[in-house]
C-alpha cells in the first residue's frame, strides 16, 4: 500500500519536473527567460492575498471535474464528457437561479446547485445507461454528448434566458451569489467564494464513499474485474450506471459553483469549456486519488492564474503554461518508462545489498 | 431559386464541409485498424491547420494560386511529425492510448496559439489568407445537362480528391499485402508477430498515416473554410471525424460516406434558409443532428464488436 502510493507520488513529481523542463526549453528556444517567467508565475499565482484568492477559486471546477473523471475511471470508464456535464451544470444552475429568484437566498442557492448537479448527472447518465444496457462505448457517447450540450446550451441561452438579440443571460440576484461581501473584503476583491469549501467537503465525501461504503467498493471492484464482480454478486449494470451518474453530478456541480460563484451568468460560446479537459488532466496527474486531486488542482490552478501574469510582465505568450500542463500529462502517460527505471535502480540496490550481505 | 441551383448549392456546400472530415476520418481508420486508438485527431488537425496557414501567408506572393495546394502538403508533414508523439507514447512507452490522444488535444492548441503569438506580434490569430481554395468547375463534365450543373459546377475540387483518397485507402487496406498486415496487427498482434510481422512498424505506419491525413484535414479546414488560424479554427471537426470513422465501421469507404453525410448535416444550417421545407426548422437541430445520429446509430445498429479486436491494446512481446 505504502509502496504503491509512493510510486504514484514519485511518478507525479518526476512528471511535473519534466513538464517544467519542457516549458523552460520552449521558452529558451524562442528567447524568453524561463527563470524570470517561472518567478512571475509564482508571484502571480500565490504572491499576494488577491492572487491566492483567484488561485483557490480556480481550483474549484478543476477539483470537481477531476473528481468526476476519477469516479468513472475507478469503474473502468473513460468519461471525456466533463466539458459537456460542466456546461449543463452551469446552465441548469443559472436557469434555476433566474427562474426562482423570489426564493430566499439560502434555499435559492441550494436549489440552484442541486439543479446544476442534476443536469450534469442526467447528461452522463445517458452515457452510463447506453454503456450498461447496450454496450455502447462511453468514449464516443460522451464526446458526442459534449457537442450536443454545447449547441443545446447555446440555443437555450439565446432563446430562453437572454434578452432578445443578446448572447448572455442576465446576472443572477446578489443573494444567490456564492461570492459574498465578507470574502471579497478578505481577499481584496478576488473571485474567491464559498464554493471552495463545498468542493473540499465533496472531496472528503468522495474519499469516504470509496473507502468506507459498499457502493464505492463495488465501483472499484467492477473497474478492476467486471466478470469477477458479477460472479461475486455485484449488480454490474447498476454499478456502471451509478458510477457514470456520480461522475456527471460532480462535473455538473463544478459548473454550478462556477455559475453562482464566478460567472454570475451564462453566455453563448463557440467552444467547449476547457476546464472539463483540464479536470481530466488533474485526475490523471493525481492517479485518481481524491486527496491527490486537491494538490494537482492547486498546481494546475496556480499555473493558469500565474500564466496570466506571465504575459503581463513580459511578452511571453501565456499559452506556455498550457504547454507545461500538456507536457506533464504526457509524462504521466508514459510513466511505464520511469517506473521501469525506478524499479531497476531499486532492484540493483537491493541486489547489491544482498550481495554485500553474502560477502560478509 | 430553381431546383438545379438549390441542388448545386446543397451539393457543393456539403462537399466543402465534408472534405476536412473525409481526410481526417481516413487517418483515424488507418490508426485504429493498426490497433492504436486515436482520440487525438483534433490535435493533429489543429497542427495541420496552423502549419498550412503559416506557410500560405509566408509564400503566397511567390507561389501564387498554387499556394493552398502546397500548403496542404505542409500541413500533412507537420501533422505527421506531431503524430510521432502519439506513436512513441503508445507503441514504445505503453501509454494508455486515450490518455496519449488527450495529450495531443491539450498540446496542439497550446503550442499552435503560442507560436501564433510569437510569429504574428502577440496576436492570437493569423491574418486572413489571400490565396485560398475557391470553387472549381470541371472543364468538360460541367457541360453535361443537369448533372453537370449540379455535380461539377462551382464545387469543391479538394473534396473530389478526398473521395479518391478514400477509394485508394480502401484498396490499400483490403487489396494489398501491406494493408493486410496493417489490419492484422490491429486484430491479433500476437499471431501477426508469430508470422514474422513487425507489430511496432505497422502500428507506426498506421499512426503516422493518421497524422499525415489529419494534418491535411486541418489544412483543408483552414485553406477553404476559416481562411485563417486561431484557437477556434478547429472546433470539434476532429471528434466529428472520429465519429465518422466509427459510423463507417472502421472501413475507408464507410468513413468517407459518413463524413459526406456529416458534411451535409453541417451545411444544413447554412443552406436550410433557401429550402422551403427546412427554412422553418431551428438551426440548432441541424447542429445537433450529426452527433445525435451517431449515438443513435451506435446504439441500435452497430454492436460493440465491430472495432478491430486489438484496438487500444498495447502489444507487449512475450506476454
Amino acid at each position: 500500500m505504502f509502496n504503491k502510493s509512493f510510486k504514484g507520488l514519485s511518478t507525479a513529481l518526476i512528471s511535473i519536473i519534466a513538464g517544467f523542463i519542457v516549458g523552460a526549453i520552449a521558452m529558451l528556444v524562442f528567447g524568453y527567460d524561463p527563470l524570470q517567467n517561472y518567478q512571475n508565475l509564482l508571484v502571480g499565482s500565490l504572491g499576494d492575498i488577491y492572487s491566492i484568492g483567484e488561485t483557490l477559486r480556480n481550483m474549484i471546477p478543476l477539483i470537481l471535474t477531476g473528481l468526476g473523471f476519477a469516479v468513472a475511471s475507478k469503474a473502468g470508464f473513460f468519461n471525456i464528457g466533463g466539458p459537456g456535464q460542466y456546461l449543463m451544470g452551469w446552465f441548469g444552475t443559472i436557469a434555476f437561479a433566474l427562474h426562482f429568484s423570489q426564493l430566499p437566498g439560502i434555499i435559492l442557492i441550494i436549489g440552484a446547485l442541486l439543479c446544476g448537479a442534476l443536469a450534469g448527472g442526467i447528461w452522463s447518465l445517458i452515457a452510463g445507461v447506453l454503456r450498461a444496457y447496450f454496450g455502447t462505448s462511453e468514449v464516443i457517447t460522451t464526446i458526442m454528448l459534449n457537442y450536443i450540450a454545447l449547441y443545446f446550451v447555446n440555443f437555450a441561452v439565446k432563446n430562453w434566458l437572454a434578452a432578445k438579440g443578446s448572447d448572455s443571460s442576465p446576472n443572477i440576484a446578489r443573494k444567490a451569489s456564492l461570492n459574498t461581501h465578507f470574502l471579497q473584503e478578505l481577499t481584496h476583491n478576488s473571485t474567491f467564494n464559498w464554493g471552495f469549501f463545498i468542493a473540499l467537503v465533496i472531496v472528503g465525501l468522495v474519499w469516504i464513499y470509496f473507502n468506507k461504503t459498499r457502493s464505492g467498493f463495488e465501483i472499484k471492484a467492477v473497474g478492476i474485474n467486471e466478470a469477477a464482480s458479477k460472479y461475486a454478486g455485484v449488480n454490474v449494470k447498476r454499478t456502471i450506471v451509478i458510477a457514470m451518474l456520480l461522475s456527471g453530478v460532480l462535473a455538473g456541480l463544478g459548473g454550478a459553483i462556477d455559475g453562482l460563484g464566478n460567472f454570475q451568468n451564462i453566455s453563448v460560446s463557440n467552444n467547449l469549456p476547457n476546464v472539463g479537459f483540464n479536470g481530466m488532466a488533474v485526475a490523471l496527474l493525481a492517479a485518481e486519488n481524491p486527496i491527490g486531486i486537491v494538490f494537482a488542482a492547486l498546481l494546475f490552478s496556480a499555473l493558469q492564474i500565474g500564466g496570466l501574469s506571465i504575459s503581463v510582465y513580459s511578452n511571453t505568450p501565456s499559452e506556455i503554461v498550457e504547454i507545461v500542463i500538456a507536457a506533464i500529462i504526457f509524462f504521466v502517460a508514459i510513466k511505464y518508462v520511469f517506473e521501469r527505471f525506478l524499479k531497476k535502480s531499486w532492484l540493483t540496490r537491493k541486489q547489491q545489498a544482498k550481495k554485500e550481505g553474502a560477502d560478509k | 431559386m430553381s431546383l438545379t441551383t438549390i441542388l448545386m448549392t446543397v451539393f457543393s456546400t456539403t462537399l466543402i464541409y465534408a472534405a476536412p472530415l473525409i481526410f481526417t476520418a481516413l487517418g483515424g481508420t488507418f490508426s485504429e485498424r493498426s490497433g492504436v486508438v486515436n482520440v487525438g485527431l483534433e490535435g493533429m488537425m489543429i497542427v495541420g491547420a496552423f502549419s498550412s496557414t503559416v506557410f500560405n501567408l509566408a509564400f503566397a506572393n511567390v507561389l501564387g494560386s498554387a499556394t493552398p495546394w502546397i500548403s496542404l502538403l505542409v500541413g500533412a508533414v507537420f501533422g505527421l511529425l506531431f503524430s510521432i508523439l502519439h506513436a512513441v507514447a503508445t507503441i514504445n512507452f505503453r501509454a494508455d492510448h486515450i490518455i496519449s490522444g488527450t495529450v495531443l488535444n491539450l498540446m496542439a492548441p497550446a503550442l499552435c496559439v503560442f507560436l501564433t503569438r510569437i510569429f504574428y506580434s502577440g496576436k492570437g490569430q493569423t491574418p486572413v489568407l489571400d490565396q485560398s481554395m475557391g470553387t472549381f468547375t470541371f472543364p468538360v463534365l460541367s457541360q453535361i445537362p443537369f448533372i453537370g450543373k449540379v455535380l461539377f459546377t462551382r464545387t469543391s475540387l479538394v473534396a473530389f480528391l478526398a473521395v479518391l483518397v478514400g477509394i485508394a485507402s480502401w484498396y490499400f487496406l483490403y487489396r494489398t499485402n501491406i494493408g493486410l498486415r496493417l489490419r492484422s496487427v490491429g486484430e491479433n498482434p500476437t499471431a501477426a508477430d508469430t508470422l514474422g510481422i513487425n507489430v511496432g512498424t505497422y502500428r507506426y505506419l498506421g499512426v503516422l498515416l493518421s497524422g499525415f491525413l489529419g494534418g491535411i484535414g486541418g489544412a483543408v479546414m483552414a485553406q477553404s473554410i476559416t481562411l485563417n488560424f486561431s484557437a477556434s479554427t478547429i472546433s470539434g471537426q476532429g471528434f466529428m471525424s472520429l465519429a465518422a470513422m466509427i459510423f463507417g465501421k472502421w472501413n475507408p469507404l464507410g468513413a468517407t460516406g459518413a463524413a459526406i453525410f456529416f458534411g451535409l448535416a453541417q451545411s444544413l444550417p447554412i443552406i436550410g434558409g433557401y429550402i422551403p421545407v427546412l427554412s422553418h426548422v431551428n438551426s440548432v437541430w441541424f447542429q445537433i443532428a450529426p452527433y445525435a445520429i451517431t449515438v443513435i446509430v451506435l446504439v441500435f445498429f452497430l454492436g460493440k464488436a465491430v472495432a478491430p479486436a486489438a484496438d487500444g491494446q498495447n502489444y507487449i512481446k512475450g506476454k
